[in-house]
């Protein structure tokens, strides 16, 4: 098998916020196509990480290579090749459906025709071809949430960033979400995503474990719950965290 | 550029189905010109005027008349007891006092100058000023109606008539003054506040990461926040302007094309102001306040009220810097002068140079990595 | 009592906390000090005008002399015919224009009736009405000066200015901008601060703990009141100290009147927090509906007596109007309170409503 390409590419990356460091030399390295995992309590570094990652953050010190650029000089070519989606927020609640996609694949430069069929082709698959004028605000979160990972990836990223995506989403939901993310990975969209949710790593192809700003584990699932001879990710992180 | 496009169409659909903001949109229009007009007024009427009338004689009671016929005072007593007369000003039943001496009429007669006195409550001083104006106007009124008498006794003494002409403004109405003025008012609040808020509110609710996040440049982002709240200002200045043109009679005397593009550039200038606040604050109610500061102080100092010659010298040139005084300025002198573009070149060129910076200065502070 | 005042501590660690705006809160009343004590001035000096001299006589060069001499006008042109009014007019470059007609000096010598024309500007009709005041009363006293001895003017008058002999604007505005900081800090503040917390949630978190809701409330509220206070003696300090503004009454009675106004717009700042949802609202509601008619229609810059009907009744509701009454009365005539039971009466029953009226709510909203 040849070598996999690495898509991101991290080494001893800093951030400190005044003397509080965020993150404390990280050291990591993604492969295109995979759906690799950022675990770890709150508080742990992984939000500082991804926003960094994604060109919203500087890094304070190390280097850090994203899609090819440097994330400290060329962040706009970053953002040009990824998508996102935070848990915070992900689409305007005061806009439709249809109004959402149309202004942020605008944005990436889709075409008018292009969206407009993607969209009908979208609203198929999630049944809600009737619903295109629907505002977001009237929908509930698994369908915000469903819709809003549709919208990160519309303009076919190279990487999508996703923030905590599952919060306060329900366990079938978080399955029908996964779905979404199997589907992007098998198009050849990088997927990483940070979760605090164990469960969710055993979906990922590898993993890592943040602890108080630094990566204390990182291997493919299997591996690391054979390395810690336990039986599930969330015994693997209590061991950890201890 | 289509980018822009899209932001602004953004805003408008989130805009229109804002129910607070798009009834602001109506409304504040219709209250200022409605309220602030009406309210915002220096004119004189009812000035209550209480007369000590230590005389008692045909001359006297005559320019109590006169007094009495004259719009602007209202007669609030008759006494011949001076403190009495005092006391009705300590107690703001009434403004001034105009005392008559015992010797009123017995001077007038043998030629020799009768003497009168006013008090004046002068807390205000300017309302004091203009009273003690209107006061001597009757006063001179009076006197002119006795010289003929004085003719007959002999005694021409040259006079000099006087006869004055009020231009564009014949019949001093103050509202045709204030109107102008307050539509700047009116389109600098939205301008500048609304477009301030909205800015800052997407940094609150956190809509601002999703869009620092994709590829959008920072003047489109900027620019795509101006255009709308540009639009809906003028829009908003044409509705003031209609309301103000029927209602009150305000004169549009010069040319519409005119006064709407320096509007346009001065709403630029003052949007830029609003979101170069913006990018500097966290919260709303920072940018409420800051914004509040300064647009109180510009409106202030912009001539709205008081003449900008008045100022001292280092008052003017602080007003290098205040958009509203240009503005203040044009709007007056387009409206009730009918002045053109010649006429207002300087202050146009001046505005878009602002207009300019401050906008290049709300991009450049902009940050979309942080 | 220990809870209280932790809970007191607390707020005056958020408030000051908030640097931006502790800063705006004592700059905004400087400001406006400074701008309405130096910088806004509704007295005309060295006003621009023209002078068309169709006569060019000794008389007309005299006149003219004394109109330029009286610091009150300033020489921009002498033009030389009526059309060149228009464009100065037209450029704002002057605010008046003095016509001498020909033979002026002859007909002021021989036939006793020289004609003068004032022509103004009258865009700005205030100024227009006070430069022709000006220019009649200098014409009128050249008039007087160059009469033979025996030959007089009717009527002299002579004028006394009460309460404000310098004819000082600060007299009126530094009264005016305590009520608008006093209003700013104690309404529009309290209102924001207590519907952020009902906005976070932490309201509740309050209303859970041991704490008693009127103490929650006086919690709020005493950081602000100590602000405003400290405020209005610093306002009263420099209106004294830097533009002589004078505290003519006792000293006492005019922070006792500052103290309820200070209970009275609290009172109302609560009852804004207990309608309005969110921040954004309450900001709103406290700048349009308390602010700005604080400017307008309190009688602080605009004569209260000058207003449509409508208007002044709008007045009589508005708690700046009565408080600045009785704070002038105080401050510049020196006045008793036997002269302000009027103002204080009506500020105590406002007070007594708006208690009324957010006890009421706030029970409404715990049940």
């Amino acid at each position: 098998m040849s070598d996999p390409e690495t898509i991101i590419h991290v080494k001893d990356l800093v951030k400190k916020f005044g003397n509080f460091v965020a993150n404390d030399h990280l050291s990591f390295d993604v492969y295109k196509g995979e759906i690799f995992g950022f675990l770890g309590a709150n508080g742990a570094g992984k939000t500082t990480a991804i926003k960094i990652l994604c060109g919203l953050s500087s890094p304070s010190s190390g280097i850090v290579n994203v899609a090819g650029f440097d994330a400290y000089k060329h962040t706009e070519d970053i953002k040009r090749n990824i998508g996102y989606m935070s848990q915070k927020f992900s689409l305007y609640d005061d806009l439709t459906i249809t109004e959402n996609i149309r202004f942020f694949a605008g944005i990436y430069g889709i075409s008018r025709k292009v969206i407009k069929s993607r969209t009908g082709e979208l609203l198929e698959q999630f049944g809600l071809t009737d619903q295109r004028n629907t505002l977001i605000s009237a929908l509930p979160l698994g369908w915000k949430q469903k819709l809003a990972f549709s919208v990160a990836v519309f303009h076919k990223p190279k990487i999508v960033f996703l923030d905590e995506p599952t919060s306060g989403v329900d366990p079938i939901t978080r399955r029908q979400f996964w779905e979404l993310i199997y589907d992007a990975a098998s198009k050849g969209i990088t997927v990483f995503v940070t979760t605090h949710y164990m469960d969710e790593a055993e979906y990922c192809n590898r993993v890592t474990i943040m602890h108080e700003g630094r990566i204390a584990a990182l291997d493919t699932p299997q591996r690391l719950k054979e390395q810690y001879k336990v039986s599930n990710i969330y015994d693997l992180f209590l061991q950890i965290v201890r | 550029m289509k980018t822009i496009i899209y932001i602004v169409q953004k805003e408008f659909l989130q805009i229109s189905r804002n129910k607070f903001l798009s009834r602001a949109i109506i409304l504040i229009p219709i209250i200022q010109m409605l309220v602030l007009v009406y309210a915002a007024t220096f004119e004189m009427k009812n000035i209550k005027i209480c007369f000590v009338d230590q005389d008692k004689s045909t001359s006297s009671v005559s320019l109590i008349e006169k007094f009495s016929a004259s719009p602007f005072f209202k007669i609030e007593g008759l006494t011949d007891n001076i403190e009495e007369a005092k006391e009705k000003i300590a107690r703001n039943e009434a403004d001034v006092v105009c005392l008559i001496p015992p010797k009123f009429s017995h001077d007038l007669t043998t030629l020799k100058s009768a003497n009168i006195q006013i008090l004046l409550n002068s807390i205000n001083a300017s309302t004091a000023q203009l009273s003690l104006g209107y006061c001597n106007a009757v006063i001179m009124s009076f006197s002119g109606e006795i010289i003929p008498h004085q003719v007959m006794v002999g005694n021409i003494p040259p006079s000099i008539a006087v006869r004055t002409r009020h231009w564009y403004n014949p019949d001093l109405n103050y509202k045709i003054y204030m109107a102008p003025g307050i539509l700047v008012i009116l389109v600098t609040v939205i301008g500048w506040l609304m477009a301030g808020m909205n800015l800052v509110s997407e940094k609150e609710t956190g809509t601002i990461e999703q869009l620092n996040v994709t590829p959008i440049k920072k003047y489109e982002f900027i620019l795509g926040k101006l255009i709308p709240f540009l639009i809906i200002g003028l829009i908003d200045l044409a509705f003031g302007m209609a309301i103000a043109h029927f209602l009150f009679k305000m004169p549009i005397e010069g040319s519409l094309l005119t006064l709407f593009v320096f509007a346009a550039i001065y709403l630029v200038a003052v949007l830029g102001i609003g979101l170069l606040i913006s990018t500097v604050s966290n919260t709303q109610q920072q940018v409420l306040f800051v914004s509040f500061f300064f647009v109180m102080v510009f409106i202030l100092m912009s001539g709205l009220f008081t003449a900008v010659e008045n100022m001292p010298g280092w008052g003017q040139k602080l007003d290098l810097i205040n958009p509203a005084a240009y503005f203040i300025r044009v709007i007056r002198m387009v409206l009730l002068k009918g002045s053109g573009f010649a006429d207002i070149s300087k202050e146009l060129i001046s505005i878009s140079v602002y207009a300019v910076i401050i906008n290049a200065l709300a991009i450049w502070r902009y940050r979309k990595t942080v | 009592m220990n809870r209280f005042s932790a809970f007191i501590i607390k707020e005056f660690r958020h408030l000051l906390r908030d640097f931006r705006t502790v800063i705006i809160i004592f700059g905004i009343p400087v400001i406006q000090l400074i701008l309405f004590g130096y910088v806004i001035n509704t007295d005309l000096k060295n006003v621009r005008i023209a002078i068309l001299d169709l006569s060019h006589d000794e008389i007309s060069t005299a006149l003219t002399n004394k109109l330029l001499s009286s610091g009150y006008f300033k020489l921009d042109n002498e033009i030389q015919s009526e059309s060149q009014i228009e464009p100065l007019f037209r450029k704002g470059k002057i605010k008046e224009v003095v016509v001498f007609e020909k033979d002026f000096g002859k007909n002021f010598l021989r036939t006793s009736n020289a004609n003068l024309q004032i022509i103004t500007d009258a865009s700005d009709p205030n100024t227009a009405s006070l430069l022709e005041n000006y220019t009649q009363n200098i014409v009128l006293d050249f008039v007087k000066k160059s009469s033979e001895p025996n030959a007089s003017l009717p009527i002299t008058v002579e004028h006394r200015m009460f309460y404000n002999e310098n004819l000082s604007s600060a007299n009126m505005f530094v009264p005016g901008t305590i009520a608008l900081i006093l209003m700013l800090i104690s309404a529009l503040m309290t209102s924001v601060s207590i519907t952020r917390e009902k906005e976070n949630r932490t309201m509740e978190v309050l209303l859970v703990s041991p704490l008693r809701p009127i103490q929650i409330i006086l919690g709020k509220v005493i950081p602000y009141l100590l602000l405003a206070f400290i405020d209005a003696l610093v306002i009263v300090g420099v209106g004294y100290f830097v533009f002589g503004v004078p505290v003519r009454g006792s000293v006492v009675l005019l922070f006792s009147i500052c103290l309820l106004f200070i209970l009275l717009a609290l009172s109302i700042g609560i009852t804004i927090s207990t309608i309005a949802r969110t921040q954004q609202v309450a900001m709103l509601i406290s700048l349009a509906g308390l602010m700005l008619p604080t400017i307008l229609l309190s009688g602080f810059i605009f004569p209260i007596e000058n207003m449509p009907k409508i208007l002044q009744w709008v007045s009589v509701l508005m708690p700046p109007r009565w408080f600045l009454l009785a704070l002038k009365d105080v401050m510049l005539k020196g006045v008793g309170i036997t002269y302000i039971w009027k103002e204080i009466l009506i500020m105590l029953i406002m007070l007594a409503t708006f208690i009324m009226i957010s006890v009421k709510k706030f029970k409404i909203r715990l049940e």
